[in-house]
């Protein structure tokens, strides 16, 4: 006879079953008794943070850095409420992630009881799915389906929402294996006749383009991408939150594409005859105004798992939906397997064309200047890390410039909000990204008005011992809102100069880190070369840089990808 | 759609959230009482009217989704309208009601309740024949709908 477990007893039992090793929380009332349980057991490790948002992206990042699911737990109420930011960060970039929240008794529930909000009313917009589970007898299965849903398909946040009174009832523990939903079957493999009209079509194009996204990094399709584009011999551009899906550093990669990619990369978007978008949704930052976009002719192949991301902003003439490793696979298996072969006279002269673009040298900055430009900073964090280390970051300029000159070349090194565009990410993201690989150097790149948003972990990273090293790139204004209204505002810089900042040596000094600031620089590589040597502390580096640097180039608002501002 | 709680706002939400519109919408369970069919009238292009498909079939809810006017369908709505009928207005509604084909189903000295049910075209087409000052009170279902023939939604 099987014994019978509380509600608390069976949530610990099923993540462990699932093999979560972190997660990610902050106690409160309504979850009293699942902490109880994780008190009593020692498989999962649970990560005491500062603040809710910190807890999600902490997971998310232990998630987007290590292809598991990230777990957090959070209490009723302002428990849930501050986690929205992160559940929303979560949904924006599709990151597979698993949310338990305490909700107050099922008695309780419409009472406005002490810490009570409707938990699965205001995350419904910003999750793939939420549950709240009234009855103990459906938590286990509950919560498989919400790990099932948050990992497959396109994936995204699942919220599970849990009674006090249902964590303490008793039922049998019975973990499925598997399990399946009659309303919910994403699918894996791309049609076959759709995939021949894109092999005809790609052995056509004269001036061919492959563009893209996250969809890579997010179904580990690196392996196939490249290989696909090397074959091909086509160049190739990553959005924002494709970066490392193919290597940077390669010749055929033309850099990141949009809002601050570079001329060859956007010039080649909008003059190809074939755009190959891979795992990308062709959004407002990406192609700019879709309308300018759509008035050069070309045919579109569109290959990704959520058919609501095809045709939604630009008309596509091939679709394929399916997840992009396995359509990837396939046409690179047909395309081996056929005779023909591109138009390869004409692929030269294309590349002609775009290294003509890429002459343009569209981000070069003023290397000589006596004050510290914010991009040789990233330029010089590269080479001292060999271009192998973790980069988080916030949003903003500093964003921006680690994406431009942090050459990645491996997928799910670069963490970053790239749909809700959060500030405060950076910080508790790379805590979740050291916690998912020890050992491993992770950098936060962010700005003196993003780390304040979230800098009370400085202190969960003390409890844990997380080496984290902080690049911050002090302008003392919120960079990009400045370079909008230097550029469309006319000059007039409303609240975007911050005042009375931290002394943020003593600041990370006062938490037990170790803080450095400089200005010169002349001194940047060897402040970097000494924090990294300290291997097992967290260095927070305050490096006053140009106040009046912007990002360049720059397609603005509403603009067409080819109306880049350049330098 | 499922039939769980909350299966009706995600749809309702993701209407007002991505600014589609809803012209009617109506929902019971069905002969599975797992299930629940929802019958929603919407407008708008080309384009929209796909994203609307495939947003809705994204939400984990909704087991099977078609668009009925692809094809052949017919529609039925329900409208239950009360009028002033008094003097002359008492005969000359009547013999409306009898042209549409509706029931009055509550009278009073003062006060017809008529049933009628139709298209939503014919409905309208009713609205518009009578004297709009004797409308007192409306109370419309929504549209339901099947397909023609041999469509069949089923899983």
């Amino acid at each position: 006879m099987s014994t019978e477990l509380t509600g608390a007893e069976i949530t610990i039992r099923c993540l462990q079953e699932e093999g979560v090793s972190h997660i990610f929380g902050y106690p409160g009332g309504a979850v009293l008794f699942l902490y109880d349980e994780l008190f009593k057991q020692d498989k999962i490790k649970h990560i005491l943070v500062r603040h809710e948002q910190a807890a999600l992206h902490a997971a998310d990042g232990y998630a987007r850095s290590s292809n598991k699911v990230g777990v957090a737990l959070v209490t009723s109420g302002p428990g849930v409420t501050n986690a929205v930011t992160g559940i929303a960060t979560a949904f924006m970039d599709s990151i597979p992630m698993v949310i338990i929240s305490g909700q107050v008794p099922t008695a309780a529930i419409g009472q406005d009881a002490f810490q009570e909000v409707d938990t699965v009313g205001i995350t419904r917009p910003c999750v793939k799915h939420n549950f709240l589970v009234k009855d103990v007898a459906e938590l286990a299965t509950t919560i498989k389906k919400a790990f099932y849903i948050a990992s497959t398909g396109r994936p995204g946040p699942v919220l599970v929402d849990i009674p006090k009174d249902v964590t303490q009832q008793k039922a049998e523990f019975n973990y499925p294996a598997s399990i399946s939903l009659r309303s919910y079957t994403p699918v894996v493999t791309g049609d076959v006749q759709q995939i021949k009209r894109a092999i005809q079509m790609i052995l056509e194009a004269k001036r061919p383009m492959v563009y893209f996204g996250g969809g890579v990094i997010l179904d580990n399709a690196a392996a196939e991408l490249t290989e696909f584009v090397r074959m091909l011999n086509f160049p190739c551009t990553g959005t924002l939150m494709g970066l490392g899906g193919y290597p940077s550093t390669d010749q055929q990669f033309v850099g990141m594409l949009g809002m601050h990619g570079t001329y060859e990369a956007n010039m080649a978007m909008q003059y190809c005859d074939v755009l190959i978008a891979v795992g990308a949704r062709f959004d407002d930052r990406v192609i700019g105004n879709p309308k300018h976009f759509c008035n050069e002719e070309r045919k579109i192949i569109h290959i990704d798992i959520d058919p609501s991301s095809i045709s939604k902003r630009v008309k596509v003439d091939v679709p394929i939906v399916g997840g992009v490793s396995a359509v990837l696979k396939e046409l690179n298996m047909l395309l081996k397997a056929g005779r023909e072969t591109t138009d390869i006279n004409a692929l030269l002269k294309w590349w002609e064309q775009i290294e003509l673009w890429r002459a343009r040298d569209c981000l070069k900055y003023d290397r000589t200047a006596n004050i510290i430009k914010p991009q040789m900073v990233v330029e010089k964090l590269y080479e001292i890390t060999s271009g192998d280390a973790f980069i988080t970051s916030d949003v903003g300029q500093h964003q921006m410039w680690a994406a431009q000159f942090y050459k990645f070349d491996k997928p799910r090194r670069w963490i970053n909000s790239g749909g809700l565009g959060t500030m405060g990410f950076g910080l508790p993201a790379a805590m979740g990204v050291q916690m998912a690989n020890p050992g491993s150097k992770v950098a936060c790149i962010t700005g003196e008005a993003s780390i304040q948003m979230c800098i009370q972990e400085l202190s969960t990273c003390k409890q844990y011992h997380l080496p984290i090293k902080i690049i911050n790139l002090n302008n003392r204004y919120m960079g990009m809102v400045r370079q909008w209204q230097e550029f469309f505002h006319g000059n007039r810089y409303a609240e975007s100069y911050v005042d009375a900042l931290p002394d943020f040596v003593k600041l990370a000094e006062s938490y037990g880190h170790v803080g450095m600031r400089i200005d010169k620089p002349e001194d940047i590589e060897g402040t970097l070369k000494e924090a990294f040597k300290l291997d097992e502390q967290l260095v927070f580096i305050d490096f006053i840089t140009d106040q009046t640097e912007n990002v360049f180039p720059m397609v603005p608002g509403g603009k067409g990808l080819s109306e880049m501002i350049l330098v | 759609m499922e039939n769980e709680a909350g299966a009706l706002s995600r749809v309702a939400g993701l209407f007002s959230a991505r600014g589609y519109n809803i012209e009617s919408l109506s929902v019971a369970p069905t002969e599975d009482p797992t299930l629940s069919r929802m019958t929603l009238v919407t407008n708008g292009p080309e384009e929209i009217v796909e994203q609307i498909t495939k947003q809705l079939n994204k939400l984990i809810e909704v087991v099977k989704l078609i668009d009925l006017s692809d094809e052949g369908y017919v529609e039925r709505e329900l409208m239950l309208i009360k009028v002033r009928a008094v003097d002359k207005d008492r005969e000359e509604m009547k013999r409306l009601v009898d042209i549409f084909r509706g029931n009055i189903i509550d009278v009073t000295n003062k006060i017809y309740t008529i049933e009628l049910t139709g298209t939503r075209a014919k409905l309208d087409g009713f609205l518009q024949a009578i004297d709009r000052n004797l409308i007192l009170e409306i109370a419309r279902t929504g549209v339901s709908g099947l397909g023609r023939g041999e469509r069949i939604l089923e899983l």
